[in-house]
């Protein structure tokens, strides 16, 4: 891969996916990459969003169901806009 | 099947029980924390001598007694450690400790306080540590097959980058060196919660992995619930976890199971501090999710070399078992270089795939324990902290 891509993702089933470079701002078009088969895809970042942070992968809405590693990682609390921050002020556990 | 890991050796020293170490350790052990000024002492007197400090060993009882002396014997039996000196306060647990390491056939002094004191105490066991440093300072590394290490592993300051490369560089070691006949530990009950379903699947058949999931759920019942104060979200994910960007539990025990690679499944399941009994493969160990005393606790299972992956930057190290750091973070390596021996970030650049950064870790391991200090060794980290399970008398 020639270019380094800014996002990677665990499994195609999964909506979320995981910031690897540092300083990332909004607007970025970033190039994100599913680790599973190294396929490609590009999506504007809609945050400034640090490295080892989530970015949502299309619109989610409060109550989704958050995957990745193609497994349920928790609830989505709060409606989150595609290409926006996931963390823990709109995405909660279900063990507690 | 002949692989090219079949034929990989490593330099290591041959103990009288027949087991491998890839150090040469002449340990002090105190019984109790009230010995650990004497032991500090003979440390002190002859160099080449580590003594290994600790908080307990005094009114203990029942199962946590059992897990102290399991620990104490466990540490000194580990074939890194060259023969031992044990010195307690009084002579029946100090015998107890002695007499449990002197089963691996090594070289064992044990030395009480009361009645002597500690200037005699000092005395008398700085003469024997003495002759042991000049004794195993002689012992000759010798060629071993590869498939005689134990490995451990734990993984600490996690985030997404550990479930994303260092976890599974692990992982993939794992898939490579177990079918060599190696034996494996991973461990950490509490950080397994989230991921619980599937680690139950990775018993080598449903009789383990259901007395694995009794193991678990016993953790949860008895521990976590018992004692918890309020919703859990707070500290697991821990505090670095979450500036790592770890959201869920969840999150972090898929990310934590990745250290189990692909294809390695569990063949048994063991009390913290025991070791394996049902012959090569990989373990799952009853432990604390705490770095510290998770190593502790797989050393003193016999494990010689420990393989951790950092996100955030755990600095851990252990008096007696070289522990190899491997983190992915490019920020981690760019802050914190000196606490790192495998750097992996080409993973997330898309530079390195896992098969080469697990063929990393296997040479750093090959190199480890030919003798190879890691970053924690040369940084002076010997955090041994015991396992407690509950109140003294």
């Amino acid at each position: 891969m020639s270019e380094i891509p800014h996002l990677l993702v665990h499994e195609h089933a999964d909506n979320v996916g995981v910031v690897v470079v540092e300083g990332l701002t909004k607007g970025t078009d970033m190039l994100c990459c599913v680790t599973h088969d190294n396929s490609t895809f590009r999506l504007t970042a809609g945050a400034d969003v640090p490295i080892g942070h989530k970015i949502a992968l299309k619109d989610l809405k409060e109550g989704d169901t958050a995957i990745k590693y193609g497994e349920d990682i928790g609830k989505i609390i709060a409606d989150i806009p595609k290409g926006d921050h996931v963390h823990t002020h709109n995405c909660k556990t279900k063990r507690w | 099947m002949s692989t090219k890991y079949s034929n990989m050796t490593v330099k290591a020293y041959r103990r009288e029980n027949g087991r491998i170490g890839v150090r040469n350790h002449v340990v002090i052990l105190p019984v109790d924390d009230i010995s650990n000024a004497a032991c500090e002492a003979v440390a002190n007197n002859v160099k080449g001598t580590l003594a290994i400090p600790h908080a307990y060993g005094r009114l203990q009882f029942g199962e946590d007694l059992e897990l102290h002396f399991r620990t104490m014997i466990g540490t000194g039996a580990n074939p890194n450690v060259a023969a031992v000196v044990v010195i307690g306060i009084e002579p029946g647990w100090t015998k107890r400790i002695a007499d449990g390491i002197r089963e691996t056939g090594k070289p064992v002094a044990e030395f009480s306080i009361e009645q002597n004191g500690d200037f005699e105490t000092i005395r008398r066991a700085s003469w024997a540590a003495k002759e042991f440093v000049h004794m195993t300072s002689e012992y000759q590394r010798e060629e071993c097959s590869i498939s005689e290490l134990w490995v451990s592993t734990k993984c600490g300051e996690s985030d997404t980058t550990t479930g994303l490369g260092s976890c599974p560089t692990v992982g993939n070691m794992y898939d490579k060196l177990l079918p060599e006949g190696i034996t494996g530990f991973f461990g950490e009950t509490s950080e397994i919660t989230g991921a619980e379903h599937i680690c139950q699947k990775r018993a080598i058949n449903e009789e383990v992995g259901e007395r694995w999931y009794k193991m678990w759920k016993a953790y949860q019942d008895e521990v976590i619930f018992a004692h918890q104060t309020d919703d859990l979200s707070d500290s697991q994910p821990t505090k670095g976890n979450i500036e790592g960007g770890l959201t869920t539990i969840e999150e972090k025990a898929l990310g934590n199971l990745e250290k189990i690679g692909r294809t390695s499944q569990y063949i048994d399941i063991l009390e913290p501090a025991e070791a394996p009994k049902s012959g090569n493969g990989l373990y799952f160990m009853d432990s604390s999710s705490a770095a510290a005393e998770c190593v502790t606790l797989m050393a003193a299972g016999g494990a010689v070399i420990h393989t951790f992956p950092t996100g955030q930057g755990n600095v851990v190290g252990n008096p007696i078992v070289p522990v190899i750091k491997i983190t992915a973070n490019p920020r981690t390596v760019r802050t914190m270089s000196e606490h790192v021996d495998v750097d992996v970030s080409g993973i997330l650049r898309r530079e390195m795939t896992i098969d080469e950064a697990g063929d990393a870790l296997i040479d750093m391991i090959c190199r480890t324990a030919n003798g190879r200090n890691t970053a924690a060794e040369a940084l002076g980290h010997r955090e041994f902290s015991m396992t407690k399970l509950y109140r003294s008398a």
